[in-house]
């Protein structure tokens, strides 16, 4: 049994403590929106934040969440930055097939959150783990600029 | 204006659920009774496409599925635009799998793929939507009994313009379902579209930012269990053994179902499932492909392309005029197999019972899920249920269905709903594989360095004759030689050959860009082949010879002129230029420019794309179309390759199948060209047009001509 923090609702799982955190949210809370894309934290399709942190959570045991906060995609959108960048996604119609783009939302979040400005350099260093075979690259690179615009959008997630 | 017979696309339908339904006339002419109307609520289901609810509720049936490419936005404005409503005021919902309503014209049964959505659909959609729109103005006009000449329809409102009055469509849907279908309706004149040609936002993408929208991986069922599987790693191999036991004593597995040549753990999670799976320790009876790797392939391809070919363009005598030639040039180009690496993995879900068969997937090919659904099961067709969801990419990989006819056959064995869920490792070990390639190319110059023979044969599998047999005709494989045989170039001579050549070691099928991403590499790499012999520019080489296609040309122009062409670049950078004519009635050029490290590493920098698409229903989607073509493209000519040794794909993740990420990307410009032409094809025009140009731009920038895929590590100096 283990005690998670899932997008500020405490959730108490009966699962083995080296399940990875991705399995827990899609079959076991039913939280789908964290996607499974390859299950070796090669291509960031599951991304959530731990304390605020961008986390493979197809990796990420269960037991490393415990005492953490989880958020996911689900909840993204509560946080300024998190709503900044859903925003930019949808004015610059950044998705295509759509898959991917939990991930790089939450990775985009993250970077958004703890930083003003980011250059291209930033922006290649926070989100080349995440792929997109439909090559929403350029749209996305466009769309953490527009969202990070302005002062940054606080700490944490 | 101009009119449209509704005998060319409409059939009237009884509808079990009383009222009026129509049917849109497409492939198969039979007629049937409509899947998409049974148990709709009352209202004006005038045909397989649109429904009016007396509340008001407009929803738009779509035949078309949604996996990136912006159907779900294309198709509602081409409904919308002519039934004059708001794209905000409908609901979308998801096409019944049933060729005979939702055939796509242009391939006979109901299937999206082949950049054919917008040029099937562009006119009886709209038809669709018009005859619709005419029903509810006759309604209106006869509830004032005044001409219906005299109202307007306008966001889902009949306003009768003499007097002010309105009825909105809900008010209108009992009325408009009792009229008598209209025989001809007439469809708007494109200068009074409000929404076709328009950036209009797309309605798949606010769920898709929250994580709220359902892919087929995300269907929960109550009592649901959820499967992975083992297929035999070498094609056409079979189980030998496994260890159940320790399989079993993993917590969360319920149950091992072992197939012949597939094994399948179901547990209550995928992390049970997967664990479950590596117990097992499966071996396998590998069968007669166990000591096939990728140079026996090649070597096969090798003997056949020394063969003649059935002939697929013949003008003039290319043999003679290249033998008496001033120069003669030839060359062999390879393109490898490839994987389709859709982020969502592949999966289905089915619930099997004896009297019926349900099946939640996502699919290309909706009425093949439930063909193979229903063979494998025996039931009949109406028995098996199939719910279609989101596509987490398609790229051909969905117009298979050997994942639901798996999860089928998997399903029969288990109690209740199974979800089956391919791990990636067993995504990309068990793809339907673009098909390995080989061609042999060949022409002749004459004193001054033009062209005046072309012979080009190329070998690799029919991939039609498996998957659509009757489009396979006279030997010929149109998707194999499409961009091919359309070669556009002012030569006298040309000579094109098809060698079948059946790959008996993988499973091959349609890739992002099909034939002409293997053709288009091969002839604009070997057509600036020719103009580096003439030592002429690529472009103006190019230019001189499309005074019969002032389409092509002009996209060649605009790229050229964007990109700047003519500027100079850095030493171990180049530009590099190619050209799209295919099928798809879509013309391309695009422009690269790559920088190779003196490690020999390819960094692309910069892509400019023009494109002639004809009439463009969504720019924005357009633009995004080409901007993901290319990047799919770069990805596939850089380092997409699958390998086999003893018989076993060796790649098996994004570590080792490598794709393009965001700090490998390069900007990406895309110029449209506007013009009243019929609509042409984008999904794949801008993955084929990509790797000509980068390798076209690596000549420039080094010398050296890539003539076998992926480029990968081709350039490092040894």
């Amino acid at each position: 049994m283990a005690t998670l923090n899932i997008n500020g609702r405490d959730v108490t799982v009966d699962v083995p403590a080296d399940m990875p955190i991705l399995w827990v949210l899609r079959d076991v809370v039913g939280l789908t929106g964290t996607k499974f894309g390859c299950g070796i934290a090669a291509c960031g399709a599951c991304t959530v934040h731990l304390d605020g942190q961008p986390t493979r959570s197809c990796v990420t045991p269960v037991s490393a969440a415990v005492g953490k906060r989880i958020t996911t995609i689900e909840a993204i959108g509560e946080t300024p930055a998190g709503k900044k960048v859903q925003q930019a996604w949808l004015d610059l119609e950044v998705v295509q097939c759509g898959y991917c783009q939990s991930g790089q939302i939450m990775a985009a979040s993250a970077l958004v959150a703890k930083t003003a400005n980011p250059s291209d350099a930033d922006i290649d260093a926070a989100m080349s783990g995440n792929i997109c075979r439909c090559g929403t690259y350029v749209r996305i690179r466009a769309a953490i600029k527009q969202a990070a615009r302005g002062p940054a959008v606080g700490k944490g997630a | 204006m101009h009119t449209v017979s509704r005998r060319d696309f409409v059939v009237v339908l009884t509808s079990a659920a009383g009222g009026l339904l129509l049917g849109c006339r497409m492939g198969d002419r039979s007629g049937a009774p409509p899947a998409a109307g049974a148990g709709s609520p009352p209202g004006f289901a005038p045909n397989a496409f649109i429904r009016i609810g007396t509340d008001g509720r407009i929803t738009l049936v779509m035949n078309q599925i949604e996996m990136g490419q912006g159907m779900y936005t294309s198709m509602p404005m081409l409904l919308a635009e002519e039934l004059e409503v708001g794209l905000d005021q409908v609901q979308l919902e998801h096409a019944p799998p049933n060729d005979k309503l939702y055939a796509n014209p242009l391939i006979g049964f109901q299937v999206t793929g082949g950049s054919t959505s917008v040029r099937a659909m562009y006119t009886p959609l709209r038809t669709a939507g018009a005859t619709a729109r005419t029903m509810l103005v006759a309604a209106a006009a006869r509830t004032w009994e005044v001409d219906p000449a005299s109202c307007r329809a306008h966001q889902g409102v009949v306003t009768h313009a003499a007097t002010g009055r309105t009825l909105s469509y809900g008010a209108l849907a009992d009325q408009a379902a009792k009229l008598p279908v209209p025989e001809k309706v007439a469809l708007k004149d494109p200068k009074d579209f409000t929404l076709i040609g328009t950036p209009a936002k797309r309605l798949d993408t606010p769920d898709k930012v929250t994580g709220k929208a359902e892919f087929g991986i995300d269907v929960r069922l109550p009592g649901m269990k959820v499967a992975t599987v083992a297929a035999s790693p070498v094609l056409g191999g079979k189980v030998a053994g496994l260890d159940e036991a320790k399989a079993k004593a993993i917590p969360g597995v319920q149950q091992i179902v072992r197939l012949d040549d597939t094994v399948a753990v179901v547990a209550d999670h995928m992390w049970a499932a997967k664990q479950g799976l590596a117990a097992l320790a499966i071996r396998w009876d590998d069968g007669p492909n166990a000591k096939v790797s990728t140079s026996d392939v090649v070597q096969e391809l090798d003997a056949a392309s020394k063969q003649p070919g059935v002939v697929a363009r013949k003008q003039g005598d290319a043999a003679a005029a290249i033998a008496g030639a001033a120069q003669k040039l030839e060359a062999v180009y390879q393109v490898p197999f490839l994987a389709h690496a859709t982020m969502e993995p592949m999966n289905c879900t089915v619930h099997v019972r004896k009297d019926g068969c349900e099946v939640w997937t996502c699919s290309q090919v909706l009425s093949r899920a439930q063909a193979t659904a229903a063979q494998v099961t025996g039931l009949p067709l109406e028995k098996v249920v199939v719910h279609n969801h989101l596509l987490g990419g398609g790229f051909g990989r969905r117009l298979e269905v050997d994942y639901v006819t798996q999860a089928v056959r998997i399903g029969k064995q288990v109690e209740g709903p199974v979800k089956v869920v391919w791990t990636r490792e067993e995504d990309v070990q068990h793809d339907v594989y673009r098909p390995y390639y080989y061609d042999r190319i060949a022409a002749g110059l004459d004193a001054r360095g033009k062209p005046v023979a072309w012979s080009h044969r190329l070998v690799g599998p029919s991939i039609l004759a498996r998957w659509a047999p009757p489009a396979f005709k006279d030997g010929i494989d149109g998707d194999a030689v499409d961009a091919a045989i359309h070669l556009i170039y002012d030569i006298p001579a040309i000579r094109v050959e098809y060698v079948r050549h059946e790959e008996p070691v993988l499973n091959t099928g349609f890739w992002r860009g099909v034939g002409p991403t293997h053709n288009v590499f091969v002839i604009e790499s070997f057509i600036d082949e020719l103009a580096a012999a003439a030592k002429t520019d690529p472009v103006a080489y190019r230019r001189a010879l499309l005074g019969k296609a002032p389409r092509a040309r002009a996209v060649l122009d605009l790229a050229a002129k964007q990109a700047g062409w003519e500027r100079p670049l850095p030493a171990g950078s180049g530009r590099g230029v190619s050209l799209l004519y295919s099928g798809w009635d879509t013309y391309v050029a695009q422009v690269a420019e790559v920088e190779v490290s003196k490690a020999g590493e390819v960094r692309v920098h910069r892509i400019v794309c023009a494109v002639d698409c004809g009439t463009i229903v969504n720019p924005d989607i357009v633009k995004a179309q080409i901007e993901g073509g290319v990047v799919f493209g770069i990805s596939g000519a850089l380092w997409g390759e699958i390998t086999l040794k003893n018989g076993r794909v060796e790649q098996s993740n994004f570590n080792n199948y490598r794709t393009l990420r965001m700090n490998e990307t390069p900007t990406i410009e895309v110029h449209l060209v506007r013009n009243g032409e019929a609509p042409g094809g984008i999904g794949e025009p801008g993955t084929a047009v990509t790797a000509p140009a980068l390798a076209n731009a690596i000549f420039a920038a080094t010398g050296k001509r890539i003539r076998r895929l992926p480029v990968k590590d081709q350039l490092r100096s040894t």
